[in-house]
């Protein structure tokens, strides 16, 4: 299993991997929004927590369908089914090299986009801590999303129609954390209801994600 | 390491292909399914490579005993022959890819990327994934596709070998590949499913169609 993560880790940093997409992506929403709502500082930093979460909830969804199409083309995904590893493993696997490839980087980055969107001072903390608890769960579902249209040509669409409605709850929660965090009120509810979540799917999902993968492979 | 197979039904999309096979793979033995092009040669060797469930019948085999190679050779464009290999073999817990890159006179190209190589230096690529999966019995989906005369002899001496140490193999393929008197040889054409009828019949479970 540490295998496929170093090759997967591997995959994604070299030369048309995807790495840097969703960073990308997340960097031209938050320098594109001041432009959109006008640069007044009061605004933008009223609306900048919920700004953040949904770009890096948008710059996740970007790369979610190739967590399993490159390896369903090139027939990897046959060979990994009929190797040793339990297809939970590689779907918990999978997941884990996403968040790695895009969460990470977007909870690293937040706090500079942070600064373009003029988020209060004391919301730093809690946009990162909100985003490192949150992130892991859009991957998690990601990866279900991406087992359930594995096989589809031009699933993009359909796995975004799939994916979105179940990233609700996360961006509620997560979105909340941030605000509060920046208000300078009590965010212990929405943060372990994150959290909650979170949890609950990094226990569940594999399952599901590997049983969906097992009958799409048929 | 014996495969059975008894009494199989299997179905593509819904629909039964093949019916009523029955064969056994002995430890030293191989067995080349022949067919015409659409019988079902695929969805058997899927089915026994435990991918998709038979409609009816068994597949027995030890469940760790099979290695699966089929039209895709599951490649990664990006990563050397030798970094490919290396993956392989860490999936499957076994140590060395030397053996596997001489077998197919690999040992040149194993620093270039797996992008870079032809369709026949891909396909003997993905050949040699085999040596590094030290399973027993080998599941081969037309393997000999896009390879010249001289790797086809490559690939055959590879199976001799596999052959000689006990291992099997199911071979689909079309070509002769002179494994001598280890290869028993079935054509899979009389199993052919009718259309409407037996247990495997569209009828049967409907959902299966959109599964």
């Amino acid at each position: 299993m540490i295998a496929l993560l170093v090759r997967d880790m591997r995959l994604a940093m070299r030369a048309g991997g995807g790495f840097g997409l969703g960073l990308a992506f997340f960097l031209i929403v938050t320098v594109l929004v001041p432009f959109g709502v006008g640069p007044e500082s009061g605004l933008l930093a009223k609306i900048a927590p919920g700004i953040l979460w949904l770009g890096a909830l948008l710059a996740c969804l970007l790369s979610l369908d190739r967590i399993f199409a490159l390896d369903w083309e090139d027939g990897s995904l046959d060979l990994l089914a009929t190797s040793p590893l339990p297809m939970e493993g590689v779907v918990s696997v999978k997941a884990l090299a996403h968040w790695l490839t895009t969460g990470l980087p977007l909870c690293l980055a937040a706090p500079l986009f942070g600064l373009l969107l003029s988020l209060p001072e004391a919301g730093y903390l809690w946009l990162i801590l909100s985003l490192v608890i949150g992130t892991p769960a859009l991957s998690v579902i990601g990866t279900f999303g991406a087992a359930l249209t594995v096989g589809l040509k031009r699933g993009g669409l359909l796995l975004s129609l799939l994916v979105l409605p179940l990233y609700v709850p996360t961006l509620i929660f997560g979105a909340e954390v941030a605000r509060r965090g920046a208000e300078g009120l009590d965010t212990m509810t929405p943060l372990l209801m994150l959290g909650g979540i979170t949890c609950g799917t990094i226990a569940l999902l594999p399952f599901a994600s590997a049983l969906v993968l097992r009958v799409n492979l048929r | 390491m014996t495969l059975t197979v008894k009494d199989l039904t299997i179905s593509r999309g819904g629909i039964p292909v093949l019916e009523g096979l029955n064969f056994t793979v002995e430890p030293g033995r191989a067995l080349v399914l022949r067919g015409p092009n659409g019988v079902g040669k695929t969805t058997l060797l899927r089915t026994v490579a435990k991918l998709q469930p038979p409609v009816e019948g068994e597949v027995i085999c030890a469940p760790d005993a099979i290695a699966y190679a089929a039209h895709s050779d599951g490649l990664k464009s990006t990563l050397t022959v030798s970094e490919n290999l290396h993956f392989w073999a860490d999936v499957f817990g076994t140590k060395g890819i030397d053996g596997a890159l001489k077998g197919f006179d690999l040992e040149a190209l194993a620093d270039r990327a797996a992008g870079g190589l032809s369709a026949g230096q891909k396909r003997r690529l993905g050949l040699a994934r085999l040596l590094v999966t030290g399973r027993p019995l080998w599941v081969l989906d037309e393997p000999t596709v896009s390879l010249d005369v001289a790797s086809v002899e490559m690939f055959a001496d590879t199976v001799r070998a596999h052959l000689k140490q006990g291992g099997s193999a199911l071979i689909a393929t079309h070509i002769d590949l002179g494994l001598g008197e280890d290869v028993d040889v079935l054509d899979v054409g009389p199993y052919r499913a009718k259309p409407g009828q037996g247990k495997g019949a569209f009828d049967g479970d409907f959902d299966e169609g959109f599964l």
